[in-house]
């Protein structure tokens, strides 16, 4: 049995060692906001935070987090830098068919935890690697903004 | 508001007597139920259902039942504001449920359950606007009653009916007394001028499940008992199985049954990683059939051969062997492309004895019932389809492929089963956007004026793919040539012909569907011509407009919004391009510059649509910029290829997609009209394209014919 901490709240996980965490998280404890796409770290849809760092779930095994305390989005409005991204998501109405937008928002508050006033730059820099296949990318620019604009203010 | 994408609703079709169409040849799509009762949505609990479309609860609540399938379009938001706009409801008491497949919420323009071709505010605009107002008129005659006092002395408001002296009424008041009443079959309709919500820009209804982890899409489906499938898929269309050795897989862990169906071999397990391992532990031999030595240059040289014989004629006026003076020719190519959904196709069924149900991402709930059906032997009211969120739908999502292979493995495990295809599997799974080949021909007089043009496009066909059609009406596969065949540019002497190539991978539906290969042909083409006569691109297409006021607007507008004409920063070049389809029209202008490695860089996308009436104009800006990312994403990287008859392309690495750092700014401009609602979900995307490879023309003097650039 693997041991870590998601949301808060200690878990014992009965899968194999090599389980990535992402599968962990749906199929045995529920928490499925965190998005399968495409298996190899290439479309950012089940980023989550390990130890508050933005960690792809899908190439993540269970194994590596042992102990570790893991975020999903279903805990985004417990803090916040969560709350003022999805109050800046509603606001600028990102998503389309919502599917990456999980995604989407873990990597901005990743981006914003150490970064509270991001560029365009920076925040390409750091959004880049999540696709969206509907195109709101300048939506999440926008919302990025707007969040740390709150933030800050 | 909110959604609940899992909503159940067994009762709903208790006594609604149907049955299906007969089917079975391919893909053939059935229709659901022949009969429906519209009234049916009365038969869910305390409150007033005067259709299928809206029920009303003692508390106040609005119930929006909406048939259509929400892949980010904004469907949802769409048809609750066309029924709340005339129910006159308080926005804030409206929340959005998922329909069950029944024949009311058939899809007008279609004739069965299904989303897809722009067609959802086209087709509903009126009766969901009937719908609300037969409630509203229901409720203030309730109120009138009650009062004693003439309905015409009655206004309503945010949820209330207001009557003479202060008298008022919440809605939620008056349902018991409403349920009463006749419906009205033809209730008065508002006058746009008194639209409150139709044409504003309210937050969409599915925007907070969506932004916390809470939406509900088919991958999310949970069941007790539930086994999760990942499959084996045959690698060439019509591969069979010579022998399978699943000893390795049954050995991992978790695994519960291998189950060999026509699609493949399938791992069920506790979960998908215990069933993708067991997968990739499957020793599968295939048989690869007619189609193993298939490869993108044969696919392309039978496309190309094509087009240099006659074909079936689409459109002919006046004659294109008039002499001319100049004479223009080229020949462009368009490659598979894959929808890549970014939600992977997946599928719950659930087949018990005498009934089943399967909870979908699925832009056909109405035909995938019947396949369901026919896959079972059962009848069609024994089927519940429940329509989850889909993580984008692009037309892919009308393919019964994950439909039929989840049902056949629930029904040979006999347990409820979660089909998930990996992304590989997803981009290997055919049903592409066809490969296309154009040959064109235009004809100049001495003066440069145009005076005929010949095209002749070689595709497969989409209508017998999808069972559509046995056999083509005149030889014509619509899809094939619209956007060519249909183009509105005056030439004296113009011929169009189809002619019919079928390499055979199966082809499907791709947003904007052949516009979206054709206009990049022809407006790439048109940009040419223009050039060939010495003629500016926007001043040369407003000539062949004269009597397409809609068009040319779309095209004044993106060229007076863009500044056409005007200086740009260095290395900075502007093209043009337009389309008519779904109903709407469209132009963009896009402005492109290249980098040192001779690539493009798309900065900005100025674009004008004139899509009739509005419904929500916010929605209207996103779907035309998503389509043109969309576009985008093609022309600068999309490509299916084909080697030993195999996908050559496995995941976003390689079918990569457009990123943030190459997302160009996008300005949309509506065109105010009173003209009847066009579609929105593809009208965008066409222009994109031949936008940006008109521009790469004016910064480089180089013709881009194939694609991706």
């Amino acid at each position: 049995m693997i041991s870590l901490t998601v949301n808060g709240k200690t878990v014992q996980l009965s899968a194999t060692p090599d389980t990535p965490l992402l599968w962990a998280l749906r199929d045995e404890l529920g928490y499925t906001g965190t998005k399968f796409g495409c298996g190899i770290a290439a479309c950012g849809s089940c980023v989550v935070h390990v130890d508050g760092k933005p960690a792809r779930a899908c190439v993540t095994k269970i194994e590596s987090v042992a102990g570790k305390q893991v975020t999903t989005i279903e805990a985004m409005d417990s803090n916040r830098i969560g709350q003022a991204l999805q109050a800046a998501w509603i606001r600028n109405d990102v998503p389309q068919c919502g599917y990456c937008q999980s995604g989407q928002i873990m990597s901005a508050a990743a981006l914003l935890a150490r970064n509270p006033r991001p560029s365009d730059t920076d925040i390409d820099e750091s959004m880049r690697r999540n696709l969206c296949r509907c195109g709101t990318y300048n939506q999440i620019r926008a919302a990025i903004k707007d969040a740390a604009a709150t933030l800050s203010a | 508001m909110s959604t609940n994408a899992f909503t159940t609703r067994r009762d709903f079709l208790k006594g609604s007597a149907a049955t299906t169409g007969a089917l079975v040849i391919g893909f053939t799509l059935p229709v659901s139920s022949r009969f429906a009762r519209a009234a049916a949505a009365a038969t869910s609990g305390a409150g007033f259902a005067p259709n299928a479309f809206l029920r009303i609860a003692p508390d106040g609540q609005v119930t929006v039942i909406c048939g259509l399938s929400e892949m980010g379009q904004g469907v949802h938001m769409g048809i609750a504001s066309l029924v709340a706009e005339e129910l006159d409801a308080d926005w804030k008491s409206v929340k959005l449920e998922q329909a069950p497949v029944d024949m009311a919420y058939n899809n007008p323009l279609f004739g069965m359950q299904a989303t897809g071709g722009s067609t959802a505010i086209r087709g509903h605009y009126e009766p969901m606007r009937k719908a609300g107002a037969a409630a509203r008129e229901m409720l203030v005659a309730a109120a009138a009653g009650k009062w004693g006092v003439d309905a015409a002395a009655c206004r309503t408001q945010d949820g209330r009916v207001m009557g003479p002296d202060g008298k008022s009424a919440g809605y939620g008041e008056l349902v018991a007394a409403a349920s009463k009443l006749p419906v009205p079959q033809n209730p008065s309709l508002k006058d746009p001028k008194d639209f409150r919500i139709l044409g504003k820009g309210l937050t969409r209804i599915d925007t907070p499940a969506k932004v916390n982890g809470s939406a509900g899409f088919g991958i999310d489906v949970k069941l007790p008992g539930l086994l999760t499938a990942v499959m084996a898929h045959a690698p060439v269309p019509g591969a069979k199985v010579v022998s399978v050795d699943d000893a390795a897989a049954k050995a991992i862990p978790s695994v519960r049954l291998v189950v060999r169906i026509p699609q493949g071999v399938a791992v069920l397990a506790d979960g998908y990683w215990p069933a993708l391992k067991g997968r990739d532990a499957l020793v599968v031999k295939w048989d690869d059939g007619a189609l193993g030595s298939l490869s993108s240059a044969g696919i392309s040289k039978l496309l190309t051969d094509a087009t240099t014989k006659p074909g079936a004629v689409a459109r002919n006026e006046g004659d294109v062997s008039v002499a001319v003076a100049k004479t223009i020719e080229a020949v462009y190519e368009a490659p598979y492309l894959a929808h890549a959904c970014m939600e992977p196709m997946n599928c719950t069924a659930w087949v018990r004895a005498g009934e089943a149900e399967v909870w979908a991402p699925t832009q056909g709930p109405g035909p995938h019932q019947g396949i369901v059906a026919q896959l079972t032997g059962l009848p069609p009211e024994k089927v519940q389809v429940h329509t989850t969120y889909l993580g984008g739908g692009f037309g892919r999502r009308f393919a019964p492929d994950f439909i039929t292979a989840s049902t056949l493995l629930s029904k040979a495990a006999g347990v409820p089963v979660k089909l998930v295809y990996t992304r590989e599997d997803d981009m290997r799974a055919w049903f592409y956007r066809p490969a296309s080949v154009a040959r064109f021909t235009a004809g100049l007089d001495a003066a440069g004026n145009p005076v005929s043009f010949t095209a002749r496009v070689a595709s497969p066909a989409l209508s017998i793919a999808a069972g559509f059609a046995t056999e083509l009406p005149k030889g014509i596969d619509e899809a094939a040539v619209e956007g060519i065949a249909d183009m509105l540019y005056a030439f004296p002497n113009l011929r169009v012909e189809y002619a019919r190539a079928e390499p055979g991978i199966p082809p499907w539906f791709w947003r904007s569907v052949g516009h979206s290969q054709n206009v990049f042909f022809i407006e790439a083409f048109i940009d040419e011509v223009a050039a060939a006569a010495g003629r500016d691109p926007v001043e040369f297409r407003r000539s062949l407009l004269a009597r397409q006021p809609r068009l040319r607007g779309v095209l004044d507008l993106a060229a007076q919004k863009a500044g056409w004409g005007s200086p740009l920063p260095q290395g900075v070049h502007r093209g043009v391009a337009i389309t008519n389809c779904f109903g709407s029209f469209v132009a963009q202008v896009a402005e492109v510059s290249m980098d040192a490695t001779g690539k493009p860089r798309v900065h900005r996308v100025v674009a004008a649509v004139d899509c009739g009436r509005t419904v929500n104009p916010d929605v209207i800006h996103r779907q035309v910029e998503g389509a043109i990312v969309y576009g985008l994403s093609a022309a600068l990287h999309g490509k299916i290829t084909f080697r030993n008859g195999r996908v050559e392309q496995s995941n976003f690495n390689d079918y990569p997609m457009l990123r943030m750092e190459e997302m160009p700014k996008v300005d949309v401009h509506i065109v105010p009209s009173t003209e009847a609602p066009g579609g929105i979900g593809e009208p965008g995307l066409p222009p994109a394209t031949p936008a940006v490879i008109n521009a790469i023309f004016a910064a480089t003097g180089k013709r881009v014919r194939t694609l991706p650039i």
